[in-house]
């Protein structure tokens, strides 16, 4: 079977320091697979870089059978150019911790921006999917407030909508509940969660949320130092952890609550 | 014409001085324009990822903000036909304010920049927008509406400098009020008008800096 997204033997460091030690990280079409593991474990950076935010180091990342990282140049691969970047990355959508709406915009507005710039849509065209979408994520009455008039969950659930506007393939959401009240969670949990039964979409989170990981994956990643420690359904992640790093980790987190 | 002062002189003087005002004016207003528009394109070359780029772009900025308005004007107006380039005085002078004043305004659109938070650019690539429309949409439209109150401090900067381009022979009100002075020997008269004329017009420039600092502090959506 094809794959949506594949690490093979991906490295990152930042110095001398190694985040991700030759990585490899298999994800199928429509999986959802959540990252877990404490934090300097390398889990953002893997999102961080299929979304281009960071070059890597060695190793090649293939989004939905074509090289992301790389591009084929006179029989070999070369690193990917800012234009062939720019070709690809498009079946990528992320979801930041800090949401990073345009804070110039309004919501509709936020979510017009990539399709009419990037996709070609008229003006029309990609007001109605921005609506719709605000709709789906419970919004609709929103649609002309600035993001600071909003609230942390709505304005994530903006972010979600506007990432979504794109139609990507794969949907990283990076520890998006982490910046927000612990009231406001749940709402945002709750558009993901409909997002995942309702559309075909491969997904990826880094999170905090044990008990959401739990119900929403698929597979379970724990990161430990640059590594997969130990991988699986949550149900034998969570219930029988075999890796000592993952017991201690999840006693660690749900010790903490 | 006898007396320090004397009303008839002034009310003679006014009109010619006024004619020096509309130079002035319109000295002022094209430099600038120069210096917001070159001083964003710099700013913009600045940060541009090749260094052979964005070097020699530095370079040039700090020889020019580290040398004297006044040689910049001689130099332009005076060395270009030493090789058979003549400009006009006018070009000269909205060249020479326009470029010294761009390198002030590189400046202040860099820190305008800087301030826009990683963040956003992030976020404009997750979008996959092109670089331009990264700066046109997302960046400069909070880049630009912080600086705007020091941007307009350099409106009145630039207009308080153009009695430099006097030694041009730019008919500007320094020069009219030279000119009548020395016409009729009375040099205190033309030269307080100058004076208060700069000083009335600075009013209404300082009060927009003044209004346009209370405006753009406020975000998008805040009260």
């Amino acid at each position: 079977m094809e794959l949506m997204v594949r690490f093979e033997k991906v490295t990152k460091r930042y110095g001398s320091l190694v985040v991700l030690d030759a990585l490899d990280l298999d994800v199928a079409p429509n999986e959802k697979v959540s990252i877990i593991g404490p934090s300097g474990s390398g889990k953002t950076t893997v999102l961080r870089m299929l979304m281009t935010l960071e070059r890597i180091d060695d190793g090649v990342i293939y989004v939905d059978g074509e090289p992301l990282t790389h591009m084929p140049k006179n029989g070999t691969m070369a690193p990917a150019s800012e234009k062939y970047l720019r070709k690809v990355r498009g079946k990528i959508g992320m979801v930041f911790q800090h949401f990073n709406l345009f804070p110039h915009m309004s919501a509709v507005k936020n979510c017009m921006e990539g399709p009419i710039r990037v996709l070609g849509l008229k003006r029309d065209e990609a007001y109605s999917r921005a609506e719709d979408l605000l709709g789906m994520v419970g919004l609709a009455d929103k649609k002309n407030h600035y993001p600071a008039q909003l609230s942390g969950g709505q304005q994530q659930r903006v972010a979600i909508a506007r990432a979504l506007a794109m139609r990507p393939k794969v949907m990283l959401f990076d520890e998006v509940t982490s910046a927000l009240d612990p009231e406001v969670i749940g709402e945002v949990l709750e558009v993901i969660r409909a997002l995942s039964r309702e559309h075909h979409l491969t997904m990826l989170m880094v999170t905090h949320q044990m008990g959401f990981a739990k119900e929403f994956s698929d597979r379970v990643c724990f990161f430990y130092e640059g590594k997969i420690a130990e991988q699986g359904p949550p149900d034998q992640l969570f219930g029988a952890p075999k890796n000592e790093r993952t017991q201690q980790f999840l006693s660690a987190v749900l010790d903490a609550g | 014409m006898e007396g320090l002062w004397n009303w008839g002189f002034v009310w003679q003087t006014l009109p010619i001085l006024l004619e020096g005002v509309v130079v002035t004016i319109q000295i002022s207003v094209l430099s600038y324009l120069l210096a917001l528009v070159l001083g964003l394109v710099l700013a913009l070359l600045r940060r541009n990822p090749r260094f052979w780029i964005s070097r020699p772009t530095g370079e040039i900025v700090e020889f020019i903000r580290s040398t004297p308005l006044l040689v910049q004007i001689f130099f332009i107006f005076y060395v270009g036909p030493q090789f058979g380039v003549t400009i006009h005085p006018w070009v000269a002078g909205i060249l020479a304010l326009g470029i010294h004043y761009g390198t002030y305004t590189s400046e202040v659109y860099r820190a305008g920049l800087e301030g826009v938070i990683k963040g956003q650019w992030e976020a404009a690539i997750a979008l996959n927008l092109s670089k331009y429309h990264t700066y046109r949409d997302i960046v400069l439209p909070q880049a630009i509406p912080p600086i705007i109150p020091t941007l307009g401090n350099y409106l009145i900067g630039i207009f308080k400098e153009t009695p430099l381009l006097s030694v041009i022979t730019i008919a500007e009100l320094l020069t009219r009020a030279k000119d009548v002075a020395s016409d009729h020997f009375r040099f205190t008269e033309p030269y307080i008008m100058v004076g208060v004329i700069f000083l009335v017009l600075s009013i209404p420039a300082s009060y927009f800096v003044n209004w346009s600092e209370r405006r753009f502090k406020r975000g998008y959506g805040r009260k």
